[in-house]
């Protein structure tokens, strides 16, 4: 089998490419052990999630609560807060990684391209016109949100013609239209305004014991089907063309790749609100670790995405202390500047 | 074009069309305005209403148009007419028809600034408007050091002004929540956009900084700004002092958004819309400046007459209504403007 | 080499696009009613030294004379009467017509108050009759071929006035009949109007033949000036583009005209250091 280099497949990344080959020995086992300490990392940060609090707990304090079904901080605040963070982030952070890939676009976002917006403006009008209140309804709604707004920012800013910047500049556009929409229903509804007010903002404040059960189907249904798509959207970053020779169906590809985008973004919205950036910054550090294989990228994105929303979540409680910041804020406060240094840095990124 | 001579070897060209274009805005915008003034709990003839204004009408009506009802329509034409010439001016500069303060960040950098009297030290209008002029001009200055490498203009400069509107979206955010209810409710109606109990005193710095701008834009830098449009060798080769130009309309542009936002809040799309509209119409290319302004100024006008009068004894503010159309607009111009690649 | 008038000199010149230095202790002279071509490799430095010339991008060591004053100490709007260019990138403002187009050129000339002469107006409509496109006065400049967009950008630079004019890579994306077409165009400007004409050149026969003086450069440098006939040898380009060649005759013109040696060697052409742009 030859190699060929395609500027697409490499992404911008400079690890060399290595699609359509078996990476050497020792690379792969280097990528296996990169798994593994990302694994450990991800296992640090969740010890620290459910050590660190308006109540700080040693880690045997943690240990021995995680089995004594009557610790009430272990059990009832933190374990449901960051079981959901470890949900939600690994959703987020295959969703960016499928989302890049798809739109071969590094500023693809989630938050940034106003998925997330939709399902909170879908989340938004069913709180305030229907009365709904249960998690499940919130979660079909929010799928409807992002299933819309996936399908038209992909219509507008993707296929073969789109740019990185085009995309960004529709995303951005939807996103203040849904903006001015939710602040306009919010107003409208000042009973439902109290509760929204946090929820738009993206916090994992709210999780409650059995949330991230309830919301884990839906995202593992989209994290298998986003790992499962990950050899046909290698196939797919040389080009239609191409990817039809090497016996991939595009549209096939596209249409289930929009589905597992929405199916992970809506979950994750509807569970916490929009939260911006962990889809953009996480693919781009994997990146830069595994090269632009996607076996291994999402693997990568789906370990450490919840690594750094866990992380931000418990930076915004110790910075707050004894209140606390919502992660979503953190996320934006921290991936902003990595946005704009990106920006000004990479000049691929520009049309 | 057509073209004004004097003996003197003075000329003026304009189109015609643009003219009546212009024309046209500018007298729907004055028409809305009268009926705007004459609908309300204390109905008036648009006749009453005129009359009043120049003076000769009866006492009651006089102080009704005079004391309550005419500062907001004239907000109203004001933020319209200062909305739709910032809007012309970022599209020219960035070309893009999405360039607006909106998208661009400079109005949620305003809105941070008054996000941040109302809820951290909680001071009167006087003191929001204050706030939401410096927060806007500070993140244009930050935007600007940002992309300056890159000439500030186009893409470098709408990606920065995406990235810095994110995170401020999130500092507003923030500053929402530690709000309390009253300050939140108060808040998330500014963010909005409205208009509700404007007095003489919010009309007068926006008046004011358009009696100084508006000249400045249109005298000083129109021109150059269509040789801009040529890209940047072009205009250096034409003679065009190419930084300097940009320097001075970026300043004025985010200037005219920044009192815009401190008079009504921050309302959505006008600034997109109406340059879009202005240009459709004329069909001239250039940025159409006097157009948008007037197209600016009748689309607010008309949208807080709506919001006024869509659901009796409810007034909505007048965001949601330029909110929700624009949206609807922005959805076919995405759809329409993609076929022609311009987006 | 004798002392030539010269309206447009740089001496000195140090080029860099923020720390990357293009070109050091430059000398370059435009002799007055010239038609001046410079050729070189990709990436050697001629359309940095064009944009120097035009006041595009400022030296950062040494100075460009326009009419023996620093070219950065005169009033832009002056310069732009005197100097005009035709830049490699230039965008066609949405909608624009090509009269609309070509009427911009007059920038430099008008004021707030005179904003379209009679004087604008006479040389708009020369310059299209000029370039030939009076016809398509009306139509729309997107509309255009390759060829007419050019042509409507050459008129725009000639409604300009002025009796310098810098073209930098006039014939890039054209075929070759609208090569010719433009090449002649700008020939016959040189000749019956009586302008300077400064081009940077990618094909070293066309440059030969249309030229009146060549600056030849490399990595930088300039090799080599002078007239066609006396400068293009086969040492001369294989120093300067690394292709071995002969140089015969133009059976048209008899200006030289450059053949590539037949069989290759392999790694000849290896390209000069800074390339790669």
């Amino acid at each position: 089998m030859s190699v060929t280099k395609s500027p697409q497949a490499a992404g911008g990344s400079t690890a060399p490419p290595s699609l359509g080959i078996r990476p050497p020995g020792r690379r792969a086992a280097l990528r296996a052990a990169g798994l593994l300490g990302a694994l450990l990392l991800l296992v640090v940060v969740l010890a620290l999630s459910l050590a660190l609090g308006a109540r700080p707990l040693s880690l045997g304090q943690v240990w021995h609560g995680l089995f004594d079904s009557g610790d009430v901080v272990v059990h009832r605040m933190r374990l449901p807060r960051t079981a959901l963070g470890l949900v939600v982030g690994a959703a987020l952070g295959l969703a960016g990684g499928v989302m890049q890939a798809l739109t071969r676009n590094p500023l693809a976002d989630p938050g940034l391209l106003g998925i997330n917006a939709g399902a909170s403006a879908a989340v938004v009008s069913a709180i305030s016109f229907l009365g709904l209140s249960s998690f499940i309804g919130y979660v079909w709604f929010a799928f409807l949100g992002a299933a819309v707004v996936s399908v038209l920012i992909y219509a507008v800013g993707g296929g073969r013609g789109a740019t990185p910047a085009r995309l960004a500049l529709a995303g951005a556009a939807v996103n203040a239209m849904l903006y001015s929409y939710v602040s306009a229903v919010e107003l409208l509804d000042t009973a439902s305004l109290d509760k929204m007010r946090f929820w738009t903002v993206g916090s994992l404040a709210a999780a409650q014991p059995g949330t991230a059960q309830r919301l884990a189907p839906f995202v593992v249904v989209g994290a298998l089907l986003a790992l499962a798509l990950a050899r046909p959207l290698n196939a797919l970053a040389l080009g239609d063309d191409a990817a039809r020779a090497l016996g991939a169906r595009p549209a096939r590809v596209r249409a289930a790749a929009i589905v597992a985008v929405t199916a992970l973004c809506g979950a994750a919205t509807a569970a916490c609100g929009p939260i911006v950036f962990v889809g953009l910054m996480v693919p781009h550090l994997v990146r830069s670790l595994t090269g632009p294989d996607l076996r291994w990228q999402l693997p990568y994105c789906a370990l450490l995405a919840p690594a750094l929303l866990l992380g931000s979540d418990v930076l915004g409680r110790i910075l707050a202390r004894p209140s606390e910041l919502q992660v979503g804020i953190v996320t934006a406060v921290v991936g902003g500047p990595f946005f704009l240094y990106f920006v000004r840095r990479n000049r691929a990124v520009r049309a | 074009m057509s073209v004004i001579r004097t003996s003197g070897g003075l000329s003026v060209a304009y189109r015609p069309r643009a003219l009546l274009v212009g024309t046209g805005c500018a007298l729907l915008a004055l028409a809305v305005g009268v009926l705007s003034i004459g609908s309300g709990e204390y109905p008036m003839s648009p006749t009453a209403v005129v009359r009043a204004l120049v003076g000769q009408g009866a006492a009651a009506d006089t102080f009704v148009v005079e004391q309550l009802r005419l500062p907001r329509v004239v907000t109203a034409l004001l933020v319209g007419a200062a909305l739709g010439l910032a809007g012309a001016i970022f599209q020219s500069l960035v070309r893009n028809p999405l360039g607006s303060p909106d998208v661009l960040g400079f109005t949620q950098g305003a809105a941070t600034g008054a996000l941040t009297v109302i809820v951290l030290i909680g001071g009167g209008g006087a003191a929001l408007a204050g706030g939401a002029v410096l927060g806007g001009v500070l993140t244009g200055a930050l935007i600007y050091a940002l992309a300056a490498r890159q000439g500030a203009h186009g893409y470098p400069l709408i990606l920065v002004g995406i990235g810095v509107a994110a995170i401020l979206t999130g500092v507003n955010g923030y500053l929402l929540t530690r709000a309390q209810i009253p300050d939140a409710a108060r808040a998330v109606l500014w963010l909005t956009g409205s208009l509700d109990g404007r007095e003489w005193s919010d009309v007068v710095p926006l008046a004011l900084a358009l009696a100084v701008l508006v000249p400045v834009v249109l005298l000083g830098c129109a021109r150059a700004l269509r040789v801009l449009e040529m890209g940047d060798d072009a205009a250096h080769g034409l003679g065009v002092p190419v930084r300097r130009t940009r320097v001075t309309l970026l300043a004025c542009a985010v200037l005219l958004a920044a009192f815009a936002a401190a008079a009504a809040g921050p309302v959505a799309f006008v600034a997109l819309t109406a340059p879009r509209l202005a240009r459709r119409l004329t069909g001239a290319p250039g940025p159409n400046l006097v157009p948008s302004l007037c197209m600016g100024a009748a689309l607010m006008v008309s949208a807080d007459w709506i919001a006024q009068r869509l659901f009796t004894g409810h007034q909505l503010p007048v965001g949601v209504v330029t909110g929700v159309l624009g949206g609807g607009y922005l959805v076919w111009l995405l759809a329409t403007e993609r076929k022609r690649g311009r987006i | 080499m004798a002392q030539t008038a010269t309206r447009l000199n740089g001496s000195g010149l140090t080029l860099a696009y923020e720390r990357r230095t293009i070109a050091e202790h430059l000398d370059v002279t435009v002799p007055d009613r010239s038609f001046t071509v410079i050729v070189g490799p990709n990436a050697c430095g001629k359309s940095t030294l064009l944009r120097a010339l035009s006041r595009t991008l400022k030296p950062s060591a040494g100075t460009v004379l326009l009419d023996g004053q620093d070219i950065h100490t005169v009033p832009a709007r002056k310069v732009a009467r005197t100097l005009g260019l035709l830049p490699q990138s230039s965008v066609a403002p949405d909608g624009i017509t090509v009269s609309d187009l070509v009427a911009r050129g007059r920038y430099p000339h008008q004021g707030l108050l005179r904003q379209w002469s009679k004087e604008d107006e006479r040389t708009v409509t020369e310059s299209m009759a000029a370039t030939g496109i009076g016809e398509l006065a009306d139509r729309y400049v997107d509309e255009l071929s390759g060829g007419q967009r050019q042509r409507v950008w050459i008129a725009m630079a000639l409604a300009q006035q002025t009796p310098l004019l810098l073209l930098d890579e006039p014939t890039t994306y054209l075929d070759i009949a609208h090569q010719i077409d433009v090449l002649d165009l700008c020939a016959e400007l040189h000749a019956e109007q009586g302008r300077t004409l400064v081009a940077v050149l990618h094909d070293l026969n066309q440059a030969a033949r249309y030229a009146t003086h060549l600056i030849a450069m490399r990595a930088g440098q300039v090799i080599a000036a002078g007239a066609p006939g006396d400068i293009v040898t086969a040492e001369l380009v294989e120093e300067v583009f690394g292709v071995p060649c002969r140089v015969i005759d133009d059976p048209e013109t008899g200006t030289p005209l450059v053949v590539p040696s037949a069989p290759r060697r392999s790694g000849a052409r290896a390209e000069p250091a800074a390339a790669g742009r």
